[in-house]
């Protein structure tokens, strides 16, 4: 393994100067969007590598670049990747898409895997996490746990991946109280502690009593913790920032769909496929729930927990309404993967419009 | 909107208003003396991860303030040396400064990511708290936004009417000049871009000990460079640093808050709306009076005793 630090810039020459020792391990590269000490997304891909790490021994040499900003940066990080002589590179983060797509393009030999996203190629794979099912569980427990009837959530970016999870944890939150709503606020930017921390707050000042996020530091759970309310993490147990505050995290665990995609390049065995593991392959679970929650309640997410995992419920099964009261999946069907990639609607009780 | 609300929104603008004002009357003073240093981001950020270190390590918040503020001004003598003593491009030295703070941070903070600390909390202050308004906002907060108000009360007075504030000004306008009455032109701009640094690092520390209380790479998010920033627009006037810096503040709560109400505006517009509203009300009071030549004259030239 090799460990790159400080800029993306350095890291490309470290790269550059290390592709003429190439030899007969896997070359394995990943792009992060956030830095490996982020606490929450980018750590547990971080995580993940390491493992796998471990587990290929010899077999792979896996090296990444953190902080690589979305857009023609990210071009130019893959790009730079593939040519000096990595085999397989994920790519970590929904903004990176389309400059996967691109830089497979030219470099038609080298495999892709990008996360998050809906595009593939010849040589262009994507997975990700039904992080959906863990969210729709964390739902469940905040509903039952707001007093005020408000759910208040942080959201990076208005995309379908963020807007699914949304989605997820207000159809969880119906379960357990069917008077919630839930205020969605958007800060542009996947990490940034004191602006998630702020519209938090501002959440809080408008009513939220229990508080969620998809961005990628710990604040929200802080700042439910120094009001004396609620909050769910994501991607890890968060619960070390607010013993008091923090009810349940949905997380993720990527190293069982890195461990395969490896293997099958390194069988010869890989095609562009769409691998989307969720509570049943372990990709996700919810962490230990707080004593605060009856137990009639983490018993009801139990045994959804278990429904979901033995295929007999799916999180987006009809009836589902959209806020306009319209119902847009019909009792008795459920969204197909294709709709929830382009997820661009909210369900009833959310407020506000998703910024287009 | 019932007052508590509004008390709320204050007392937010406050908070997130403080590490700005930190940083940017850092950096105020040191362009006050005619060192640009573009080195705050990495300052802020070497300050953050050092402090929380030294907090969770000690377990007294006092230990991690003062190792804040102490290796932002550790950091900065590196700056100093190299623009100072070598007579190094400073913008060039400046930028090399953030970049080498934000590995370097990565690298002390990395055993500390996922670590959680108990953060600076809250003193009000007993009557003065109960203000309708401005209550909450000035007078509940933790010490470093205390210390930030004193320190901005300091300046204010030392740049109005001390012998002091005249001196850096001196070294700042025309080094020549001063050099020939007799001031030790490097020495006062070495302590000035210390000055600078330890404020740096005191604004980290409110990052990574109050604001947030964890240490995350990269928790200052640019917040170096809007001060930076600011100090241009405030035209290097310390009541108008306070301002911009409660501006910005007040305007990143509301963005966040018109959203929570649902108005249906494009968060990217919104997001642009603390920096525009920044920008516009201090280029308006910066036109009123005598223009944009408000840069002290020597900012960023090197200067030798021996020219």
């Amino acid at each position: 393994m090799r460990r790159i630090r400080f800029s993306p810039l350095l890291a490309i020459l470290a790269i550059l100067f290390s592709a003429s020792s190439s030899a007969d391990p896997l070359k394995v590269g990943f792009v992060y969007v956030s830095p490996v000490g982020d606490a929450g997304w980018t750590y547990m891909h971080e995580q993940a590598r390491q493992i796998v790490s471990e587990e290929f021994g010899d077999q792979i040499e896996t090296a990444f670049v953190e902080g690589v900003a979305e857009g023609a940066d990210s071009e130019r990080v893959i790009r730079k990747m593939a040519k000096s002589g990595y085999d397989l590179i994920f790519t970590t983060s929904f903004g990176y898409m389309n400059p996967t797509i691109k830089a497979a393009k030219r470099f038609p030999k080298v495999t892709f895997e990008h996360a998050t996203g809906y595009k593939m190629a010849k040589n262009v794979g994507n997975y990700m996490t039904r992080d959906h099912e863990a969210r729709y569980l964390a739902g469940m427990v905040a509903g039952a746990m707001s007093k005020t009837d408000v759910l208040g959530f942080v959201g990076a970016f208005p995309i379908p991946e963020v807007v699914r999870g949304i989605n997820a944890y207000m159809l969880g939150a119906q379960q357990t109280n069917p008077d919630i709503t839930m205020k969605v606020i958007w800060v542009n930017t996947w990490h940034d502690p004191a602006r998630e921390r702020e519209a938090a707050e501002s959440l809080m000042l408008q009513g939220a009593d229990v508080l969620a996020m998809h961005t990628d530091s710990p604040a929200i759970i802080q700042a439910a913790e120094a009001n004396g309310k609620y909050a769910t993490g994501f991607n890890s147990d968060m619960s070390v920032y607010g013993p008091n505050a923090h009810l349940t995290s949905a997380m993720q665990h990527w190293h069982n769909m890195y461990r395969d995609k490896i293997q099958a390049v390194l069988d010869g065995s890989w095609k562009p496929t769409s691998v989307w593991h969720g509570l049943k392959q372990g990709a996700n679970d919810i962490a230990p729930i707080h004593s605060d929650v009856p137990d009639e309640i983490v018993a009801l997410v139990e045994q959804h927990k278990s429904q979901i995992v033995a295929g007999d419920r799916n999180v987006f099964q009809g009836p589902i309404y959209n806020q306009l009261n319209s119902i847009m999946v019909p009792e008795g069907s459920q969204m197909s993967d294709a709709e929830l990639l382009k997820f661009n609607w909210y369900v009833q009780g959310i407020e506000g419009k998703i910024p287009q | 909107m019932d007052i508590a609300f509004i008390d709320n929104v204050l007392f937010a603008t406050v908070r997130t208003a403080t590490p700005l004002l930190l940083v940017a009357l850092g950096a105020m003073m040191s362009e006050r003396a005619g060192v640009l240093n573009l080195g705050q981001e990495g300052m802020v950020l070497v300050g953050a991860a050092l402090a929380f270190i030294a907090a969770y390590v000690t377990g007294s918040m006092g230990w991690g303030v003062l190792a804040g503020a102490f290796a932002g001004m550790l950091v900065s003598v590196l700056f100093a040396f190299i623009a100072l003593s070598l007579m190094a491009n400073q913008v060039a030295t400046g930028l090399a400064l953030t970049i080498f703070g934000t590995g370097l941070s990565a690298f002390i903070g990395a055993d500390y990511v996922g670590q959680s600390i108990t953060g600076l909390s809250p003193i009000a202050i007993p009557l003065l708290s109960n203000i309708p308004l401005v209550g909450k906002a000035l007078f509940a907060q933790d010490l470093l936004v205390y210390l930030s108000f004193g320190l901005f009360a300091g300046l204010w007075w030392i740049m109005r009417s001390t012998r002091l504030g005249l001196i850096i000004r001196a070294v700042g306008e025309n080094p020549q000049a001063a050099h020939a009455l007799g001031y030790p032109v490097i020495k006062i701009r070495y302590l000035a871009v210390l000055f600078g640094g330890a404020m740096a690092g005191l604004a980290g520390a409110y990052l990574s000990l109050s604001y947030t209380p964890m240490w995350s790479e990269g928790i200052a998010a640019g917040r170096g460079w809007i001060a930076l920033a600011l100090v241009v627009f405030a035209s290097w006037r310390t009541q108008r640093v306070l301002l911009g810096a409660w501006l910005f503040g007040f305007a990143s709560i509301l963005h966040l808050l018109l959203q929570g109400y649902g108005y249906d505006i494009s968060p990217n517009l919104l997001g642009m709306l603390p920096y525009l509203v920044t920008i516009i009300v201090l280029v308006i009071m910066m036109r009123r009076k005598q223009g944009i030549g408000d840069a002290p004259r020597s900012l960023g030239r090197p200067f030798s005793p021996s020219r």
